[in-house]
């Protein structure tokens, strides 16, 4: 069985910490170009990787990512 | 898992996705919607969430009264929708006392920094431990004062620099490490005590199923549970969250090792 996910963060509280991209074993979060009000670049889902694992969100400090998972 | 749409469409996008439906995870409803103060990366925020969401699941949110310390923590209970006390600067576990001992069926637990617990505090924690108080103690040990500016803590390691030991702490002059759960292991009054860390997420799913037995405990009159969790102060140590993460696993591991104590249940 096969999974597809998709992550939404919450771009204005994300201090772009950087431990979610560390912790995605598939490589698909990385810091955006631009910077949120605070001025962080915050986390964002690149390409079609994402599978749904939720290990981004367990180790976000600060809980600014929601995921979403279907079976494929 | 439940709420999975079956998908035969493997060309599915991602805004289908990111239906409430297909939502597996995200922020505990018992954490509130204040910003946190804690600097980017900071161990704080995310052992925050595991409590929140041990509570959460537990549905004991009317039962619970948390301590706050003094140290970077000291805010916490701007975000965990639950009942909180704050107490001078390490007598969490005397506060908790008082209120566990007054209403015994809530669930109490202290939530300190090291330097907190393990430095002005030292008495409390320790004289808690042996009078086998009921409550839950959530220990977050990141080596330093965070708060402060980064000065040496009673846990900070040999060699390791801060504000207060710009050269690395010299056993000679500043004294060894404080072993703070092992010497409380050796006290009848504690029932559970283990040591976590939340730098992954095995490691932090881990770490929750500790905190979740430690207020399972807290109930059955056994005595004090206790949750290290070694952290980090990426600030204080003057490193990345990543890198600081990876500090912590090299250094503050072999110091402070990951794993259960003393369990008087098993
Ligand atoms: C009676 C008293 N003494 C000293 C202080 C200064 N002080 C504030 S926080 C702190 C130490 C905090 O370190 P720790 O408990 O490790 O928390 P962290 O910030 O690292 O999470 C100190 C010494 C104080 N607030 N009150
Ligand atoms: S100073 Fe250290 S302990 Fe305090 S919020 Fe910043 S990283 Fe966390
Ligand atoms: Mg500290």
């Amino acid at each position: 069985m096969a999974f597809k996910g998709a992550i939404e963060v919450d771009t204005q509280k994300c201090k772009g910490c950087s431990v979610c991209i560390a912790n995605c074993p598939t490589g698909s979060i990385k810091l955006s170009d631009m910077v949120n009000s605070k001025g962080y670049h915050y986390a964002e889902m690149t390409g079609e990787g994402c599978i749904g694992c939720s290990n981004c969100a367990v180790v976000c400090p600060d809980s600014v990512i929601t995921v979403y998972r279907v079976k494929i | 898992m439940t709420g999975h749409k079956q998908m035969k469409d493997m060309s599915i996008s991602i805004e289908e996705i990111k239906k409430p439906e297909n939502r597996i995870y995200g922020k505990p409803s018992l954490l509130t919607d204040n910003v946190m103060h804690y600097c980017p990366g900071c161990s704080h925020g995310t052992v925050h969430k595991l409590v929140a969401e041990v509570i959460e699941e537990m549905g004991i949110q009317d039962k619970t009264v948390g301590i706050c310390p003094v140290g970077c923590s000291v805010f916490a209970y701007n975000y965990i929708d639950i009942d909180w006390q704050e107490a001078a600067h390490g007598r969490a576990p005397a506060l908790a006392t008082a209120t566990k001992r007054l209403c015994p069926d809530k669930y109490v637990f202290t939530y300190q920094g090291d330097g907190d617990l393990a430095s002005i505090g030292t008495a409390e924690i320790i004289h808690a431990c042996g009078r086998g108080e009921n409550i839950v103690v959530i220990f977050i040990n990141n080596g330093i004062y965070g708060m402060t500016g980064g000065q040496m803590a009673p846990t900070t390691l040999i060699g390791m620099k801060t504000s207060t030991t710009p050269y690395g702490r010299d056993p000679k002059l500043n004294g060894f490490p404080l072993v703070i759960a092992d010497m409380i292991a050796h006290l009848d009054g504690t029932a559970y005590i283990t040591r976590q860390s939340v730098h992954t997420a095995p490691a932090a799913r881990k770490a929750k199923n500790a905190i979740r037995k430690a207020f399972e405990y807290s109930q059955k009159g056994i005595g004090l549970s206790f949750v290290e969790i070694v952290s980090t102060c990426n600030s204080g140590w003057k490193l990345t969250p990543v890198d600081a993460n990876k500090w912590m696993v090299e250094n503050m591991f072999k110091k402070y090792p990951i794993g259960d104590i003393k369990d008087i249940l098993k």
